[in-house]
Formats: structure tokens, C-alpha cells, sequence
């Protein structure tokens, strides 16, 4: 068990003792505080037992690049919101729903995984399949499978999850 | 001053009711849109309204009549958790339908004020 290891299992065991803190709300009691302890190392050693201590278990060192995409990625739900709505409620309602290829996709998993769930937590648009080089992606209006804005959102989410944007294109990074 | 956190504090609960009314109306337009949508797909899109705008309106209403206590970090976790859980919900839902090979209406649908229906090919 190597150190990156050990500051992973730390980092957890401080991230399970503060969510722990806070849902239980005991301060004070010793004896609660030291169930809490119990508890919160448990769960280490249990991801410790299933293999997955690894730094998707405590991805940390990515959370300054995510606060700066969360804003962003609000205000990208708030706009497809308010067109998904105004779509569904006007008298006449016309739709033109699409399935798309979107490639170009972002090279690491944490990446992907961002730009996939942010796409389907922006209304309108849902990733429905994905695979090495695509993901599948149902719309319900054709003015929101514009490629120009899913590379914008894949560039923002590779940022996001610390990749460097120049090593997106498979080509130059090898 | 004391009148400055007067104000505020009457204008926090003011401003948690628009929060919380909007948060209404978003979830509202949700279950319409699950309503009046012609297909899976299409419906998945009306459901995610109620996910994000409806529940982050709603507990962000609550955060401010709850002020700054622990119930408020709680209302923010709930929310975090949601905001992980939810696409990856949608994701299960939509690739079950895939994978079980439903084919999505596409092309251009109508639906009229009189409740008429037309295009959409399968």
C-alpha cells in the first residue's frame, strides 16, 4: 500500500467524518463520535476490501476546475430549461426530435462521465448510448444537436475534470 | 442597522416563496410536458425539467427559510446527491429503451390546440 494510497484512504475517511458530522448533527457526545469514527472507517476499509481505493474514490484535486464549471453548467440548464418549457406548454406544439452521433468525445473516464451526465441534466437533450468513440444522444429540438455546442460543453468538461484541452485530439497526443 | 436585518429577514422568506412558487411551476410544467408528449424519448425531456429546475428551485426556497443552520447544509447535500443521481437515472431509462430497440419518433410532430396530432415517423 503505497502513499497516494494512504492520502486517498485519509481523504475519504475525512470526507465520510464531515458528511457523518453533518447529517447526524452530534457535536459534543463522545460516545456518538466515536460510532461516527467507527462508522466512517468501516466504510474505508470496505472500499479498501472491494479494490476501489483509487483516485475516482476521491477525486479532490479536481474540485476548483468543477466549481468553475458548475456556473456554467447552471446557466446551460436554466436556458434549456426555459425552452423545454416554453415548448411543452405553447398551444401549438411543435417538435422535432433527433438522434444524433456526437464524437470528438474527451479522452479520460472522469471527463466523459462529466460531459455525458451534463448532457443529459441540460432538458432537451439525453445520452442514450455511448461507446469508445461516440455517444448516442436523443433531442427534442433540432436547434439543440448544434455540434459547435456539444464540442463547447466536451471542451469544458475535459477542463473540468483537469485534462489538458490540447491532448483531446486523439492524433497529437500519441 | 437593526432595520437593515429587519428588512432582510422579512425579505428572505418574500423571496424563498418565489423561489419555492417557481420551483412549483417548473415541477407543474414537467408533468404536462410527461402528459402532452407523443413519445418515450420526448417524455424522458419533461421529466428532466422537474429534476433540475423544479427540485433546485424548490430546495434553494428551503435553504433560505431554513437560514444558516445544519438542516441547510442537508438541503444542499440532498441537492448534490440529486444533481449525481438524476442523469444517471435518465441514463439507465433511456439505454433500457435502447438496448430493448423502442425507436424514437423523429421528423417534425404537430400537436394543435384542438388536439390534433400529425407527422413523426417512427
Amino acid at each position: 500500500m503505497g502513499a497516494a494510497k494512504i492520502a486517498i484512504a485519509v481523504s475519504l475517511l475525512i470526507t465520510m467524518g464531515v458528511l457523518w458530522l453533518a447529517l447526524s448533527g452530534h457535536f459534543h457526545d463522545p460516545l456518538l463520535l466515536g460510532f461516527g469514527l467507527f462508522s466512517a472507517a468501516f466504510c474505508v476499509f470496505l472500499a479498501w476490501r472491494l479494490h476501489i481505493l483509487d483516485a475516482e474514490t476521491s477525486p479532490y484535486h479536481h474540485i476548483i476546475s468543477l466549481l468553475v464549471y458548475l456556473p456554467w453548467l447552471m446557466g446551460e440548464i436554466i436556458k434549456t430549461n426555459i425552452i423545454v418549457v416554453r415548448t411543452v406548454l405553447s398551444p401549438d406544439m411543435i417538435l422535432t426530435p433527433r438522434l444524433v452521433r456526437v464524437k470528438h468525445l474527451p479522452r479520460t473516464d472522469l471527463a466523459r462521465t462529466i460531459f455525458a451526465n451534463s448532457i443529459t441534466l441540460t432538458p432537451g437533450t439525453v445520452s442514450i448510448d455511448m461507446d469508445a468513440d461516440e455517444i448516442i444522444v436523443h433531442a427534442l429540438l433540432k436547434e439543440m444537436v448544434n455540434p459547435a455546442d456539444f464540442a463547447n460543453m466536451a471542451a469544458r468538461s475535459a477542463r473540468a475534470a483537469g485534462e489538458n484541452p490540447i491532448t483531446t485530439d486523439e492524433g497529437k497526443a500519441s | 442597522m437593526s432595520t437593515v436585518l429587519e428588512i432582510l429577514h422579512i425579505a428572505r422568506f418574500g423571496l424563498a416563496g418565489v423561489f419555492l412558487l417557481g420551483g412549483g411551476f417548473f415541477v407543474l410544467a414537467g408533468a404536462i410536458g410527461v402528459l402532452r408528449l407523443p413519445d418515450f424519448y420526448t417524455r424522458l425531456h419533461a421529466a428532466g425539467v422537474t429534476d433540475t429546475m423544479g427540485s433546485t428551485l424548490i430546495l434553494l426556497g428551503l435553504m433560505l427559510i431554513a437560514g444558516f443552520t445544519l438542516l441547510s447544509v442537508k438541503l444542499a447535500l440532498v441537492g448534490l446527491f440529486l444533481f449525481l443521481t438524476s442523469p444517471t437515472a435518465t441514463h439507465a431509462v433511456a439505454n433500457a429503451a435502447h438496448k430493448a430497440k423502442l425507436k424514437p419518433l423523429l421528423g417534425t410532430y404537430r400537436q394543435t390546440r384542438k388536439g390534433d396530432n400529425e407527422g413523426g415517423s417512427q
